[in-house]
């Protein structure tokens, strides 16, 4: 490969990581960046639509963007549609104090990225059925969302790496009896395996506990293709001249396997974790999507997606699909670092 | 051994596999479908346990699975709790909506998939190539309800296809034609869905093993020798690309039953994905049960259909009547 195709290929990474990294920092600060709690419900206004931000007003053009209050039209005797209230103009601001929140679940903080004062309401993905922000449920569904995929691929990976170096070191019948495990799991349809497994495990649990448990048998699912990669490296790498000599030394396994074997590993299992995380975060969403998964009022991208099981919702509150827009997002930019991964593992 | 007896053996061990996978996994359930019962002050504890030894769950594991082995064996997978119907006759009136679903869905895409995969390789870098890279990796990244959700909205909101459940509610009424018209407007929608999710992936294979071939040296030696290009790519690159394109068709059934079960409960197709969900939801032990083992059913028997293939295309396994595992 040519020295300018590995520049190109190590800027494409190093800008792709980069995006993510921001995209995580916004969904870890999203207390911050949320300008309404997730929870908070506003029977006022069940799917409302997005808030449009205006420049131009009664009083000119102003550079900084500006809501109208909604209000309700009267139809006869009753409440009709949702229209801009254009008497008064609430312009958005920044860094300003709102609803008291913890920051990073320690610290009480006040402060949020952006707001508009009281009755104006700055919507900008609309609300669901329950008159909540969707935009902040977006953030926060995120948070849960993300960590789930992340956790779980942590799992997997751990569990793939122990059970792949012990087949792949120790060999023998272990080497078989494990590999024939894997062929099991590997043939399985996941979402079957997931559904049953699910169905073994209790339904009505607190969120925590449901997360817990849910990357715990969506990361253990998948140990086996990590598995059978370590343990081809394992396999290549026990046999080097370099591994044989260290162990001529009076090198003790753990430490073979620390200093010589497992780095060797490390690249494959970073590529690997590009691909399972967009992959365990969309199980989260099925499995949430359901209703088997993280339950209402804590927001996750899929439990929030199941409103849209009812096709008068789906087609008449397009901004619903805003969690859907966010999971396209995150999984795009997992997936092309981890084609960049692979082709930079491909050229060394 | 043969190469398909040595197959079958496998096939065989791998369900028994997922047979005990799913009996410890029972066992390791901390709740039962009488959880719920149990809150209801009206029934007393001695009726549960009446019910539980009534469908033999006050059994240890091993007389358990032993004894649903043996009525497996004679298609039996027992009986559903919530249902109060043997599983089997339940689980296969929908497993043949799914498989419906599924067959129409693998069929759609390898039609599509491998003339696109081969052309795309025969016009390396051309435009369609590039197009056709560009959308692959893409719809590789989406996940599958998101194409899912976002194509139902799209049906629904134009009223383009019939959405919910397998045929209208004046089915009956309808003549021969209509009716089979009518179970092809609802087929179309999970279709398309399964079919955009998993052609992508078998575009890229089967591009990537075309392209491997084409490199090949012997490929090179019949160019030399001035074999036209049609002749060439028909005759001398297809075959061998196939080995691994028929491979993948085993693997991709995996994906393609997985993503078969969430389309089926998005878009109501009465296939075994809701009736497994609702089984979920209601712990109703062996509905589950049969249907995971229905699953594996379907996949090991779709990996028996490409091993045989495989056999019948690539001499060199018939020659060697070695697997090359």
């Amino acid at each position: 490969m040519g020295s300018r195709l590995r520049i190109r290929l190590w800027a494409q990474t190093t800008v792709l990581i980069a995006v993510l990294a921001g995209l995580h920092l916004i969904l870890l600060f999203a207390s911050f960046v949320a300008p309404y709690d997730p929870t908070t419900q506003d029977r006022e206004l069940p799917y409302a639509p997005p808030t449009r931000l205006h420049f131009k007003g009664a009083t000119g053009f102003h550079l900084r963007p500006f809501v109208y209050a909604s209000m309700r039209v009267l139809e006869g005797d009753r409440a009709g549609s949702l229209e801009e209230d254009r008497s008064r103009e609430y312009p958005l601001r920044f860094l300003v104090s709102g609803p008291s929140y913890k920051f990073l679940g320690i610290h009480e903080a006040t402060v949020h990225l952006f707001e508009v004062a009281e009755p104006g309401k700055i919507l900008l993905f609309g609300t669901d059925g329950y008159g909540r922000d969707e935009f902040s449920r977006v953030l926060f569904g995120g948070q849960i969302s993300v960590a789930a995929g992340i956790t779980a691929t942590l799992i997997t990976l751990l569990a793939g790496s122990i059970l792949g170096i012990i087949a792949g070191y120790y060999g023998r019948w272990i080497d078989e009896a494990l590999m024939g495990v894997t062929e099991l799991f590997l043939s399985l349809p996941w979402l079957y395996f997931l559904l049953g497994v699910r169905a073994f495990l209790p339904l009505h649990l607190s969120a925590l506990r449901t997360f817990f448990l849910l990357t715990g048998v969506i990361g253990l699912i998948g140990w086996a293709r990590p598995a059978r990669l370590v343990r081809g490296i394992v396999l290549s790498s026990r046999n080097r001249n370099y591994v044989l000599a260290a162990r001529g030394f009076g090198g003790s396994d753990f430490y073979l396997l620390r200093r010589h074997i497992l780095p060797e590993a490390f690249g494959v299992l970073l590529t690997q974790a590009a691909l399972l995380v967009p992959r365990y975060i969309a199980a989260e969403v099925t499995l949430s999507f359901f209703g088997l998964g993280v339950s209402e009022p804590v927001p996750s991208w899929g439990n929030m997606l199941s409103a849209l099981q009812q096709y008068s919702v789906l087609v008449s509150y397009g901004w619903l699909l805003a969690p859907a827009c966010a999971l396209v997002i995150t999984s795009v930019l997992y997936s092309s670092i981890a084609d960049a991964l692979h082709s930079r593992l491909e050229s060394e | 051994m043969s190469y398909i007896e040595r197959r079958l053996v496998r096939a065989v061990l791998l369900l028994i596999g997922v047979s005990v996978l799913c009996f410890l996994f029972t066992e390791m359930a901390p709740g039962s479908f009488f959880d719920e019962m149990r809150l209801n002050p009206q029934i007393s504890p001695e009726t549960i346990a009446a019910l539980r030894s009534h469908y033999g769950l006050d059994q240890p594991l091993l007389v358990r699975y032993g004894r649903w082995m043996k009525s497996a064996l004679h298609a039996d997978l027992g009986y559903s709790i919530a249902y109060n119907l043997p599983v089997a006759p339940l689980l296969w009136s929908r497993a043949k909506n799914t498989l419906l679903l599924t067959t129409t869905a693998l069929l759609l895409t390898w039609l599509i998939s491998v003339p696109v995969g081969v052309w795309a390789a025969h016009r390396r870098g051309g435009l369609l190539d590039r197009a056709v890279t560009l959308m692959s990796s893409f719809l590789i990244s989406v996940p599958e309800i998101v194409i899912a959700v976002g194509l139902l909205a799209v049906a629904v909101r134009w009223r383009i296809l019939r959405v919910g459940g397998m045929m209208s509610a004046d089915f009956e009424d309808l003549s021969t034609w209509a009716k089979l018209q009518d179970v092809l407007l609802h087929l179309a929608l999970p279709a398309i869905i399964l079919v955009l999710s998993e052609s992508a992936v078998i575009i890229r294979h089967v591009r990537a093993s075309v392209l491997e071939v084409l490199g090949a040296p012997y490929v090179q030696a019949a160019r030399g020798f001035g074999t036209r290009p049609a002749r060439l790519l028909f005759r001398h690159v297809m075959p061998v690309a196939a080995n691994p394109a028929i491979s993948l068709l085993g693997f991709s059934l995996a994906g393609l039953l997985s993503g078969s079960l969430m389309v089926e409960v998005v878009c109501g197709w009465p296939g075994l994905g809701p009736l497994i969900l609702e089984a979920t939801f209601s712990r109703d032990l062996y509905l589950v049960i049969g249907g995971i083992m229905f699953s594996a059913l379907f996949m090991i028997g779709g990996n028996l259909i490409a091993d045989i293939m495989l056999l019948a295309l690539d001499p060199r396994i018939r020659r060697e009547g070695s697997d090359g595992l």
